[in-house]
């Protein structure tokens, strides 16, 4: 794979803060790298850095070879990227927003009109493209941004929570557009929205307090969740105790949790132990047994339980 | 240069796409006329010339140029565009420059809308042209003077209003350096060469030996130096204070 991000030992700090805190890592051609962690963790900084706006107090961040502090005007042609916000000039419409950073980005005569046109296409913005910014949805500004982000076919392209504040509709419209870029580009994304890494990203990686506290796959990552396949049954008529015990004889059965009750209902959660499959083991108990089933599942493990334990303090994986 | 091209006519677009042009453009043409006619006594005065007029150009420069010159960088800060502006393929000194150069013309096409007084002058009198010209220009300079402080005050911060006050202020400072208001602060405790220093900083000085029609290098330079000064500070101030939001 195609190195086209190149992070290493960066590091921000302001004043006594430490922003940003030897942060390395690399972003291949086709990945799609989220980037995940509360608020203040250090994903805009650290965005902001790889685009060239903020100075690292040290480390190197290399675009398609190019050093953003020795080459930056090579690097940042490389890079497409979207603010956190979607910042514009509002008192433009989008069409003259999106011709001024067509010129800037080196496009001029028919060439220029025919890449603003195609953007255009792109982010679906031909209803308003005579309208003044300002005046426009929140769904179009983002549109917007995201517009002149891909205006010039990027290598690259850096979106600070690109879904952020939009409708279930649009954030669709957004990801659909995103997925579709991918393979040609190494995206990074922030986010905040869990569901997003699993929709989007083939890479996620959680920051925390200025570092990455994980790297991985989204696989990879609800593998570290506690509930990491374990096994959901609700049986109906059964005495608690009594099925309990059953089902602590299965094979492979670590523990068992019970969930709550609901008349004659029961529910348990199953770990097993080193997370290993034990679904069918487990129905297979159910149907010998007889009893009436009225859920039975199998938890791939919750991300948004793996963020919380990877970026709370004192709290370690059990 | 080709990037401070598309930068500057973007500014510049900018203030004629919002009421900003026609409001300064109508009030630097009414109040110059005002002050010329009614405190300069215009017509009383009986001589051909514009000196009235370019009199009180410093005057009129303290209180709208900073007005102008405010919204430059402030308001990319607020507004958060200058995130975009900077990680475009651009240097920071073409965009400092852009957006200077953008402002500047901008005042220069408010200046040459003035030329009714010109055609009066010229209709009433047989005036010295050349004198003008070079007062018109000396305005012109002194007005970029202007601008460049308050395009440094405007990236200090993104408070409009504060970025006006202290723009005012500095200017002020600058007019008056060669006045006893701003030298009496220094005499006494400050050595002699700070004092000549100081009051040789004045922009009234300097207006005022080109409004006469002499033509002096120095007084360019100094235009152009203090406008070159004030510029770097300003991409000075944006580095350092660009990890602020």
């Amino acid at each position: 794979m195609e190195t086209m991000v190149d992070i290493k030992n960066l590091r921000k700090t302001f004043g006594s803060i430490v922003a940003v805190d030897d942060v390395s890592f690399t972003v291949g051609k086709g990945e799609v790298l989220g980037f995940l962690g509360p608020n203040g963790a250090g994903k805009s900084t650290t965005m902001k850095m790889i685009t060239g706006f903020l100075t690292p107090t040290s480390g190197t961040v290399h675009i398609c070879g190019h050093n953003i502090e020795d080459q930056p005007i090579e690097a940042k042609k490389r890079i497409g990227y979207l603010p956190e916000g979607a910042p514009a000039y509002q008192d433009m419409t989008p069409a003259s927003f999106l011709t001024f950073i067509g010129e800037m980005r080196g496009y001029r005569g028919g060439t220029l009109k025919r890449t603003v046109s195609e953007t255009v296409e792109k982010v679906n913005l031909q209803s308003v493209l005579n309208q003044s910014i300002e005046t426009l949805s929140k769904g179009f500004k983002r549109r917007v941004g995201l517009a002149q982000a891909i205006l010039h076919d990027p290598d690259i392209l850096i979106l600070d929570e690109p879904t952020d504040g939009l409708d279930p509709n649009q954030k669709h419209e957004v990801r659909t557009l995103i997925r579709a870029m991918a393979q040609e580009k190494a995206i990074i994304l922030s986010t905040h929205i869990l569901e997003e890494v699993h929709a989007l990203c083939s890479r996620a990686m959680i920051i925390a307090k200025g570092k990455v506290v994980s790297d991985g796959t989204p696989a990879e990552l609800e593998g570290k969740s506690p509930a990491h396949n374990t096994v959901l049954v609700t049986i109906a008529g059964v005495d608690a105790s009594v099925s309990h015990q059953q089902l602590m004889t299965v094979k492979g059965v670590k523990k068992i949790e019970e969930m709550g009750r609901d008349g004659d209902l029961v529910q348990f959660r199953i770990y097993p132990d080193d997370g290993q499959w034990i679904l069918p083991d487990i129905g297979h108990c159910v149907r010998e047994q007889g009893w009436e089933v009225r859920e039975l599942y199998h938890d791939r493990g919750q991300l948004d339980e793996v963020f919380r334990l990877l970026t709370t303090p004192k709290q370690t994986i059990s | 240069m080709e990037r401070i091209r598309v930068i500057f006519q973007r500014e510049l677009a900018g203030y004629f796409a919002t009421p900003i042009a026609a409001v300064f453009i109508v009030i630097f043409l009414l109040l110059s006329g005002a002050f010329t006619f009614y405190l300069g006594n215009y017509f009383a005065r009986g001589q051909a010339d514009l000196v009235p007029f370019f009199d009180f150009h410093p005057w009129l420069y303290l209180v709208l140029i900073p007005a102008l010159a405010m919204r430059l960088w402030a308001e990319e800060r607020r507004s958060g565009t200058i995130e975009l502006l900077l990680t475009l393929p651009v240097t920071m000194w073409e965009a400092v420059a852009g957006k200077f150069l953008a402002a500047w013309c901008f005042t220069g096409i408010a200046l040459a809308l003035t030329f009714p007084m010109w055609l009066t002058v010229n209709l009433l009198g047989d005036p010295d042209n050349g004198v003008i010209l070079a007062s018109y220009l000396g305005s012109l300079l002194m007005a970029g003077g202007f601008l460049a402080i308050g395009s440094c005050i405007s990236a200090l911060t993104k408070n409009q209003v504060i970025a006006f006050v202290v723009s005012v202020v500095i200017s002020l400072g600058f007019i008056l350096s060669g006045f006893p208001l701003v030298l009496e602060f220094f005499n006494g405790w400050a050595p002699q060469f700070l004092l000549s220093a100081i009051s040789s900083f004045s922009f009234l000085t300097h207006f005022q030996s080109i409004s006469k029609g002499v033509l002096d290098l120095r007084d360019i330079l100094f235009f152009l130096s203090l406008i070159a000064f004030w510029l770097f500070a300003t991409a000075t101030v944006i580095e350092l204070k660009k990890a602020e939001t």
